[in-house]
């Protein structure tokens, strides 16, 4: 006989079965039969071994993309921004798209890019399950787009939201994308996927910008394929939340392709951070590069997950991942698990990853030239985080993310 | 201006007494140098005098104009005038060197009272500075001392020095890594800056840059404490004689 006790679902778990039976859809019951039956992915699951959902999900609201959420987002740079009127893509915003570029009102979840995998993905079962808009872009080949466009959630008074795009750029075309996320301070859910196929020969920039409420879950998606030649600079930029998951997954599918990306994770005192990366090389001659710049000033927990996968016949891969943290305080913590998956003998692939606090002799340099301890340290902290962004070849888009660094450290570093 | 008092320091975290009674009087305008074998306490002296957290000190005192600054914090100690040119100094990334001269000299404007420096005036100060001392602009934008060569290093401290103006400089070693043209330039900066009411100790194991530098007074240096004070003939003395000779006088 099969008994199996039955599970006490946590407080988030009610309310996000709740809400899976309002939604009603056919992928919200299924989803809803299996949280019932299993829960959220508790530690046991390997993906999720250091972000326990079931724990860390502590609520979920019940309302879903009212209209009228309203919270300003600090503008980088100049973008054609496409919003979000609740729930409902604001089809207004298409007229901004600058040529060469099309785009239309996503009406159901996208399909995986070519060649991408996702172990224990709750990220899209979820968002397959609450999926309420999304916007669906294609950049025409060989377009040269100079205005970058800008796609952008933002959530506010206690509402939950999924929003699915996908993003098509064809071959050799040019663009600057920006994933905005922004919410405030009430008790927000953020669900968000994209799509990104990237097209033979093509350039693009890609930046995911998300400043949260301290009580705003966010769980996030970017799954991506790179065709032959193309290029990729992926930047990121992490400030706040509560629980904040964003898995970036890349399947390099053509030969010569290669991608760098950069992050700043800023992690506030009661914040749980999770950056996930899943590079997959299926082809020879791909290069990847990964720095990550972390800053853990109180009592917040960051984790850093890399996973490089170099099938049989990658053989010439380059691939180096670097994950660098800086924890200010004894309640800071940090977690980086990198990975290297390599059936390919012919490759260079490197992983490093640190964890320290200020270093004494450059805190004692900086106050033997007169500079306080305070205003020393907060120099030392701004370095290490800035360097991941002076030489992204955009230079309004750098000092627009030093910036916000900046801000951030001073209010909360 | 600078009066050490039977000076004892040790290294905080295991105890070892590197000074071991260190009496040193320097007077304003005097430019001492003081020299002595490897190891026997140079730089921790120049340390303990920019207030480094590595030693403590357990007996004596160190007064400046008159005043202890035993209990005064790094930047304090910078914002009252004194000054310490590394013998190593760090490199640190990301942090751009104009940004941190003009740190460096707000901050200690701030703790003197004075108002902030404009930007154009702050510009004029530093190429003027950089210039006498034949410093390109294009390396001032790069990252402190991040990738300077070892004379670069040396000519980079001296343009920090020329710019706070302190009153006391401690030079810890800054003729090596210095090339013969470059041991001139830094020289000149230096001679460029003496003046009645400032006063240099500078720390050195060659007569070489003392021909360019000339000292009041010459002291040795061995085993943490002084044990031979002299003047400029000194190092001329120890240059061709080595330390052997006053070692053993001393003990
Ligand atoms: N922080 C420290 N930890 C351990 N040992 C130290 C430390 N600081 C100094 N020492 C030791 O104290 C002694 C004196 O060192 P110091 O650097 O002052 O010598 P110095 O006279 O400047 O030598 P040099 O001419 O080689 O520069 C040495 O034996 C050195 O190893
Ligand atoms: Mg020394």
């Amino acid at each position: 006989m099969n008994t199996r006790p039955q599970l006490m679902l946590t407080a988030g778990e009610t309310a996000l079965v709740d809400a899976l039976a309002a939604a009603g859809s056919p992928a919200a019951e299924t989803l809803r039969k299996e949280i019932v039956l299993r829960g959220l992915p508790t530690r046991r699951v390997e993906a999720w071994h250091y972000t326990d959902l079931r724990a860390l999900m502590k609520a979920f609201p019940a309302q879903s993309g009212k209209a009228g959420n309203a919270v300003a987002m600090p503008e980088l740079v100049a973008a054609a921004a496409l919003d979000f009127a609740g729930n409902a893509f604001d089809s207004a915003c298409l007229a901004r798209l600058p040529q060469g570029v099309s785009g239309a009102a996503a009406h159901k979840p996208g399909d995986l890019p070519e060649g991408v995998e996702i172990a224990d993905d709750m990220i899209g079962k979820l968002n397959r399950a609450l999926f309420a808009a999304g916007v669906e872009l294609s950049v025409a080949a060989g377009a040269k787009v100079e205005t970058p466009i800008a796609i952008a959630q933002a959530v506010s008074g206690g509402t939950a939201q999924a929003l699915c795009h996908a993003v098509t750029i064809g071959a050799d075309a040019q663009v600057t994308v920006i994933e905005r996320a922004g919410s405030d301070g009430a008790e927000n859910h953020q669900n968000s996927v994209t799509h990104l196929a990237i097209g033979k020969g093509a350039k693009v920039t890609w930046l995911i910008h998300q400043e949260l409420g301290t009580a705003t879950d966010r769980l996030a998606q970017l799954n991506i394929s790179l065709a032959e030649d193309a290029n990729l600079t992926l930047l990121m930029l992490n400030a706040g939340g509560r629980l904040v998951r964003q898995e970036v997954h890349i399947a390099v599918n053509g030969e010569n392709a290669s991608l760098a990306i950069k992050g700043v994770n800023l992690i506030g005192a009661g914040s749980h951070t999770d950056v996930t990366t899943t590079l997959n090389h299926a082809v020879p001659n791909t290069t990847a590069t990964e720095l990550f710049r972390n800053v853990v000033p109180g009592a917040g927990r960051g984790v850093f997950q890399g996973q490089i996968r170099v099938a049989q016949p990658a053989q010439k891969t380059d691939a180096q991942m670097a994950c660098n943290t800086l924890l200010l305080s004894d309640e800071s913590d940090f977690s980086a698990k990198p990975e290297l998956e390599i059936f390919a003998d012919d490759v260079v692939c490197a992983h490093g990853a640190t964890v320290a606090d200020i270093e004494d002799e450059h805190l004692f340099y900086l106050r033997a030239r007169g500079i306080p301890e305070r205003e020393a340290r907060a120099l030392l902290v701004k370095a290490f985080v800035e360097e991941v962004f002076e030489d992204i070849g955009n230079e309004p888009l750098s000092e627009a993310l030093v910036g916000r660094i900046e801000t951030w450290l001073d209010r909360n570093g | 201006m600078i009066e050490i008092k039977n000076l004892h320091a040790r290294i905080a975290e295991d105890g070892t007494e590197i000074l071991k009674g260190l009496n040193l009087t320097v007077r304003p305008g005097e430019v001492a140098a003081i020299m002595g074998p490897n190891g026997s306490g140079k730089s921790t002296l120049s340390y303990v005098m920019a207030g480094k957290e590595d030693y403590e000190v357990t007996e004596g005192d160190i007064l400046f104009n008159g005043e202890s600054i035993l209990g005064m914090e790094p930047d304090e100690r910078a914002a009252a005038g004194l000054f310490l040119a590394f013998q190593y100094p760090v490199e640190i990334p990301g942090v751009p060197t104009m940004n941190f001269l003009k740190a460096a000299m707000n901050a200690q404007r701030k703790a003197r009272g004075e108002s902030e420096l404009t930007t154009p005036d702050f510009i004029k100060r530093v190429k003027g500075a950089a210039a006498n001392l034949g410093i390109s602009m294009d390396m001032l934008k790069r990252s402190l001392n991040t990738g300077f060569s070892g004379g670069e290093k040396k000519r980079a401290e001296i343009l920090q020095m020329s710019l706070l103006e302190p009153t006391f400089c401690v030079m810890d070693e800054t003729d090596s890594g210095l090339d013969i043209d470059a041991l001139k330039v830094v020289a000149d900066g230096v001679n460029a800056l003496r003046s009645p009411e400032r006063a240099f100790l500078v720390i050195t194991h060659y007569q070489r840059l003392l021909e360019h530098i000339v000292p009041d007074t010459v002291h040795v240096l061995y085993k943490g404490r002084i044990i031979k004070t002299g003047g400029k003939e000194l190092a001329l003395q120890l240059e061709e004689e080595g330390y052997a000779d006053i070692i053993g006088e001393a003990a």
